[in-house]
């Protein structure tokens, strides 16, 4: 049982938190501090306060559309709750609109595969929108073995006055007709239906990790351990396998896919990441199967920092292109890298997110936290970049001005005007006043997915079951 | 060269939270995780790899002192009475230790327990504990990746074979015989016990055959389990054979038979049917046969591991 709070009192809830809660908010405005630094402020929290979570209210992705009006949210139950952006108030412009539960539905189911003896999960492990093309909304959801194509329609007029059927759906008797009229719309509630237009089952052995849409908006693929597939969107019973990487023997098994992500702009292009720390960019031009990469790019391990954890940590957990195409980012376990795409040798950019955990990452790997995958994501200009971290602080990146900051996604910071204040980790010796010591860190407080509106400087930040909205500053 | 210096754990703590946790893996919902699991195996060889060349550091340090003590007993060679008496009296010494006692790291007694076996004057306990004193230290001489290339074929009849008596052992570079204690995590009990160096007997039977065939190419932690397509199938049981000296050995066949043993006393599971079996006297002194009967009773040990 999960309570959640709103400014009217305390609900019951039983589905999906997220979409039940109402949110706090704030209005942004005043005058602002003068200075380029964008200021985050605290907008908006979903989901519940409990901090009993039940596993099935788990975030497992977090995504905007390409206007940035929507933002999906999947979790371990196999929900998708979407949050779709209220208009910016006439009144009050320089607030931005408010984000509230627009649809909420089950994606996916647990299933069995009674062949193989294993259990399907139901987590969503990602979720990518497609362009709109009409009045509808679609989006691709993903769990480990099935991908599904979602239409999100709204409905706001149903027909009354049937001939045959009375108001309730009822049907009447053909002789009690005695006259005819024609059926008209009426306005009603609005009401926002998803249904599963295509079903992409059967095509992966391997979990898969990644789903990514071709900007072609016809194509897209799916990555899973060994294997990245091409489909169609229209046709499910048959994909393109264009990537695999099975050993013909699996005991000679070295690494696996860990992500993978079509060019923004170049419909040919893809890369995919590996477990090793190297990054494949494809071309499908060349040949039908491209197991052979077009360019690979890969960093030589600094021999000074190896240890029983090497491979581990420099496993590349999330690959992300950058708006423009130039540019691609990669995360690992304890850095971010950026990777101009004409050179291979070595990242443009590196940045380290946690280094004060590589002395600890004997401890973090007894507690399996080591294996966390984070993710990474751009903002709308493609100079700021931003990754999570452990006791729910979330790491900034400004490649502009070479400046980063951590904030913390923490109720206790969740004030109305509240402006994040930048926090900071002493790695050792003395501790600064307001700093935290490595040692207090809560690592069963993770933020895994973080994303950023297209346009604006608004971000999503997920937390184990809870969403958090910021925004800048306005001034 | 691991950096150790900022991990906490010891190599074999890790190796055993490894095996852990590729154990718990089985029974994880939505099934085994691939990425996960060869992480965890990449944590295995770098553990098992600093853990192999601990023991062989440590060996040819006792090596060198042991050299220096051979030239000292040469040169008291020179004067034959004097031999006989000291070998008499150190091969008592060290023979009537039990069989279960921890071999002395002094180079000394190592000495003297290796000859001993072959001294035809010694009873047959006296002669299965030198036997035994023998097999461990062939045991651990075999972790040594120079003595496994100069010595395999001759430790193996030695092993396998009960008091059979050694002949042309080279155990001069048997110095660093220090079996006494290993530290094992039973994986059906989850009980972590420590063993004794006689363990080691069992536990070099299965080395030899491994050996023998060692693969050419690279091998690495077996993922046939995986196997969820139907081609995959067929795989399954000659993987399992394979599977046992790929476990721990990606990357080095030359340490295959060593990892053998190291790895049948961290798992320390299924042995009370080996050793059954071996007073039997089944196992030929034909190496490969030996390992496909030692194979054939670990049953809880490859449960553990042949796990995908």
């Amino acid at each position: 049982m999960l309570l959640v709070e709103d400014g009217l009192g305390i609900c019951v809830v039983h589905l999906s938190p997220l979409s039940l809660s109402l949110s706090l908010s704030l209005s942004l405005s005043g005058a602002g501090g003068g200075g380029n630094d964008v200021q985050w402020c605290f907008s908006q929290v979903k989901g519940a306060i409990d901090d009993d979570v039940a596993e099935a209210d788990i975030i497992s992705t977090v995504e905007f559309n390409h206007s940035g009006e929507l933002l999906a949210t999947g979790d371990k139950g196999g929900r998708v709750v979407i949050f779709q952006q209220e208009p910016e108030n006439k009144s009050q412009p320089q607030c931005r609109g408010e984000y509230n539960v627009y649809s909420t539905f089950q994606s996916h189911e647990p299933e069995f595969d009674y062949l193989k003896s294993l259990e399907i999960e139901e987590k969503i492990n990602k979720i990518r929108w497609l362009p709109q093309k009409n009045a509808a909304q679609f989006l691709l959801s993903t769990n480990d073995k099935t991908i599904k194509l979602w239409k999100i329609s709204e409905r706001d007029k149903r027909p009354e006055g049937y001939n045959l059927k009375e108001e309730d759906g009822r049907y009447r008797d053909p002789t009690t007709v005695t006259t005819l009229r024609v059926p008209v719309f009426r306005p009603m509630d609005l009401m926002v239906e998803a249904s599963p237009r295509r079903v992409f089952a059967n095509a992966h052995t391997y979990h898969i990790n990644s789903i990514s849409v071709n900007s072609d908006y016809e194509t897209y693929l799916s990555a899973d351990d060994l294997r990245v597939n091409l489909w169609h969107l229209e046709i499910t019973d048959r994909s393109f396998n264009i990537v695999d990487i099975k050993p013909a023997n699996m005991e000679e098994l070295t690494e696996v896919i860990t992500a993978a992500e079509f060019h923004p702009n170049q419909c040919n292009t893809f890369v995919y990441s590996s477990s090793k720390g190297t990054i494949r960019l494809c071309d499908m031009r060349e040949s039908a199967l491209c197991d052979k990469h077009s360019k690979l790019f890969e960093e030589p391990e600094d021999p000074s920092n190896r240890s029983f954890f090497s491979e581990i940590i420099s496993s590349i957990s999330d690959v992300k292109f950058s708006h423009n195409g130039r540019y691609m980012m990669t995360r690992d376990y304890l850095s971010v890298k950026i990777w101009d795409l004409n050179m291979e040798s070595r990242p443009v950019e590196t940045y380290q997110v946690h280094e004060y955990l590589r002395s600890k990452l004997c401890s973090l790997y007894e507690n399996d936290c080591i294996f966390d995958k984070f993710e990474c994501c751009w903002n709308g200009n493609d100079n700021v970049v931003m990754t999570g971290s452990y006791n729910n602080f979330f790491r900034m990146f400004d490649r502009g001005q070479k400046k980063d900051v951590t904030l913390e996604a923490s109720r206790e910071s969740s004030k109305p005007r509240a402006v994040l204040k930048p926090r900071k980790v002493s790695a050792g010796g003395k501790r600064k006043k307001d700093e935290i010591s490595v040692d207090s860190l809560d690592f069963n407080k993770k933020i895994l997915h973080t994303a950023w509106h297209p346009q604006e400087n608004i971000i999503a930040v997920a937390t184990t079951n809870n969403l958090y909205i910021f925004q800048d500053k306005l001034n | 060269m691991i950096n150790t210096m900022e991990c906490a754990m010891d190599a074999q703590s890790l190796i055993s939270i490894s095996l852990r946790k590729i154990h718990n893996s089985r029974t994880q919902r939505g099934g085994i995780k691939l990425h996960k699991n060869l992480l965890v195996s990449y944590v295995l060889r770098n553990a098992k790899q600093f853990y192999m060349n601990e023991k062989y550091a440590e060996i040819y340090r006792m090596q060198q002192y042991e050299e220096v003590m051979t030239v000292c007993n040469e040169i008291q060679e020179l004067n034959p009475l004097d031999l006989a008496e000291d070998i008499a009296e150190a091969s008592g010494d060290c023979c009537s230790q039990g069989a279960g006692s921890p071999l002395l790291m002094e180079p000394a007694s190592v000495c003297c327990a290796l000859p001993a076996s072959n001294h035809s004057a010694h009873t047959p306990q006296q002669q299965l504990q030198a036997t035994a004193a023998c097999s461990a230290a062939a045991a651990l001489a075999l972790q040594n990746e120079e003595v496994c290339k100069e010595t395999n074929s001759v430790f193996f009849r030695s092993c396998c074979a009960e008091a059979y008596p050694v002949t042309d052992c080279d155990f001069s570079s048997l110095s660093a015989v220090h079996c006494n204690k290993t530290t094992v995590l039973d994986l059906d009990t989850h009980v972590v016990t420590t063993v004794e160096s006689g363990y080691l007997h069992q536990d070099c039977c299965a080395v030899p055959c491994q050996g023998a065939q060692a693969p050419a190419k690279k091998r690495k932690f077996d993922f046939g389990c995986y196997a969820t397509e139907s081609e995959e199938v067929p795989d399954f049981t000659p993987c399992k054979r394979a599977r046992f000296e790929d476990f721990y050995c990606p990357h080095s066949e030359q340490l295959d038979t060593s990892n053998i043993s190291n790895l049948i006393s961290i798992f320390g599971s299924g042995f009370t049917g080996l050793v059954s079996r071996q007073a039997d006297s089944e196992f030929s002194l034909n190496g490969q046969f030996c390992s496909k009967q030692t194979l054939a009773s670990l049953g809880a040990w490859t449960r553990a591991i042949v796990a995908f």
